[in-house]
């Protein structure tokens, strides 16, 4: 037997029955805000009192949102000292990715104490997850997620399809201005 | 003859000018007003700079323009001229492209009897600061406000669609039942002030009660002010009172409507909440009157007199008449912002149940009322 509670409405009181006082008290409350954030928008144009934000807005292409340090964001592959991919195209990361993006092509490594290298590396961020978990089942610590690159966009299929090179030398990182507003 | 035709020509256009640039600067308001209220930003991406190097300084005067996204406006014009002007081939052809062309010409002739100013005297000729002075003011302005309604029910009748349908017939409902409440409410200032010209009106309440307070009609008439506040909103159906649209149900009389008929109708909205507010203005508010300006000059009820000349008394008279406006739009603009909107049936039981009995009573009483002085 399920126990049911039954929630009554709140009975309006006289005053709120009679609408106008609560009508104004809600004007109040956002006419509060309005000048408020009037009189703020007002000082920041002058560069007054900066500290105080006057919105919760974060004007996206200008300022940036000051991102988590675990974010998972668009891939990378690292390097060893020489500049070499640290990558052993073991395909773990092909075989565990659930959304099957990652295209590894092996090839023989000429120095004899590295079994392989990755002839080419491909993912294809249309198919893409962003599970991670790529970045845990590399051996070898060769692929990050960490570039802080988030605006992905193509204008076709091909285009969202990174090859060996642009996971190397995340190409199309803008460096961004240091967050102004806390995230 | 022609003389006067001029004058009142150029007046209209003056006034139109004003109410026009209003209403288009409502799209402005609105955005950045629920903006501030909300703790946000609001539109400010339609920049316009000039490419070439020479046009630096424009660029610098723009600047402050775009940044308050004061350009929207324009923007939004553009992209409502551009847009396809889609008639439904089921719908009437006819009728469809009449009806935002009535909704917006019956928004616009009311203005005309509105004064917003007094009397200004240019090389002899006085000259009343009112577009048409018409001895029933009051009555032709609500009579246009309610052939209003016709473009709203032959938008949803014309255009062979059930929500519009549905959208036409709820304002034609709504219009009658506040329409009822809003003459009833302006009644008890007609009645005290003994006039529908609205010139009069507004010159009966430059006196003073008690020798120092003005005799405005929020003074005399605060029941009344207040219903007129609440029924004035309806009448423009905005969102307190938004049946007729209801974006969140049916789409409303212009479901059909798309470009610039529907910017029409959108400047319609904007139009009746500006007459509203000057209703308000000169009903309740005093119209152009100042405290304590007389023809003169100031006349404080301490003593003290500043003498003024009789122009800038006209323009303060002006200038105060634009800000009792702009007032009042601001409050419609924060009470559509804060307030959330009736049921169908919440709306038509407030106009009925409570706002006509309130208003029948407060034309009673006030009838009560006079009748005492005038015997005392």
């Amino acid at each position: 037997m399920i126990k049911t509670k039954i929630v009554h409405r709140p009975k309006l009181n006289f005053w709120q029955k009679l609408y106008f006082p609560e009508v104004f008290r809600g004007v109040l409350l956002t006419s509060r805000h309005f000048f408020k954030n009037l009189i703020l928008h007002f000082f920041h144009s002058f560069g007054l009192f900066r500290r105080i934000a006057a919105a919760v807005t974060i004007q996206y292409p200008e300022e940036f949102w000051k991102l988590p340090s675990r974010l998972r964001t668009r891939h990378r592959l690292t390097k060893r000292e020489d500049g070499s991919p640290r990558c052993v195209a073991c395909m773990m990361c092909e075989t565990v990715c659930p959304a099957r993006c990652i295209y590894i092509v092996a090839e023989e490594h000429p120095d004899p104490n590295i079994e392989k290298r990755p002839k080419s590396f491909d993912i294809d961020l249309g198919k893409c997850v962003y599970c991670g978990f790529c970045v845990e089942a590399c051996p070898e610590d060769a692929i990050r997620m960490d570039t802080k690159i988030l605006d992905i966009a193509a204008y076709s299929r091909q285009g969202m399809m990174l090859d060996m090179n642009e996971l190397l030398n995340p190409t199309t990182f803008i460096p961004r201005r240091e967050a102004s507003r806390k995230s | 003859m022609l003389a006067a035709l001029g004058i009142q020509t150029v007046l209209a256009f003056i006034f139109l000018g004003f109410v026009f640039n209003l209403a288009a600067l409502h799209a402005w308001i609105e955005r950045k007003q629920s903006a501030l209220m909300q703790d946000r930003i609001g539109a400010n991406r339609a920049w316009i700079t000039l490419p070439w190097k020479w046009a630096l300084p424009i660029n610098w005067i723009l600047m402050p323009f775009n940044k308050l996204g004061l350009f929207h406006p324009i923007a939004d014009a553009i992209k409502m001229f551009t847009k396809e002007d889609y008639i439904p081939p089921s719908g009437n052809k006819f009728l469809h492209t009449l009806a935002p062309c009535l909704s917006l010409f019956f928004a616009l002739v009311g203005f005309a009897a509105i004064p917003f100013g007094n009397t200004i005297e240019i090389g002899g000729r006085v000259i009343s600061l009112q577009v048409a002075n018409i001895n029933v003011a009051l009555l032709y302005i609500f009579a246009m406000a309610s052939m209003g309604v016709y473009g709203v029910v032959l938008a949803g009748f014309s255009s062979n669609n059930n929500y519009a349908v549905l959208g036409g017939l709820r304002a034609s409902s709504q219009m009658l039942s506040y329409e009822i409440a809003i003459g009833l409410t302006v009644m008890g200032v007609v009645m005290i002030y003994g006039s529908l010209n609205l010139q009069e009106l507004v010159r009966a309440q430059g006196n003073y009660l008690l020798g120092w307070l003005p005799l405005w009609g929020v003074v005399v008439q605060p029941v009344g002010f207040l219903l007129f506040l609440a029924a004035g909103i309806a009448e423009t159906k905005r969102i307190p009172y938004d049946a007729p649209e209801g974006e969140s149900e049916i789409i409303g009389y212009f479901v059909e409507y798309s470009g610039m008929k529907f910017g029409m109708f959108f400047f319609t909205d904007y139009l009746e909440t500006i007459m509203i507010a000057s209703l308000a203005t000169t009903l309740f508010f005093g119209g152009w009157q100042v405290p304590y300006l007389m023809d003169a000059g100031f006349h404080f009820p301490w003593g003290q007199a500043i003498s003024l000349s009789p122009l800038l008394v006209s323009l303060l008279q002006i200038l105060s008449f634009v800000l009792k406006v702009l007032f009042f739009c601001w409050l419609f603009m924060t009470i559509r912002w804060t307030l959330p909107r009736f049921r169908y049936d919440q709306l038509l039981k407030l106009g009925w149940h409570y706002m006509f009995p309130i208003a029948l009573a407060n034309v009673f009483v006030t009838a009560i009322i006079l009748l005492v002085i005038e015997g005392m």
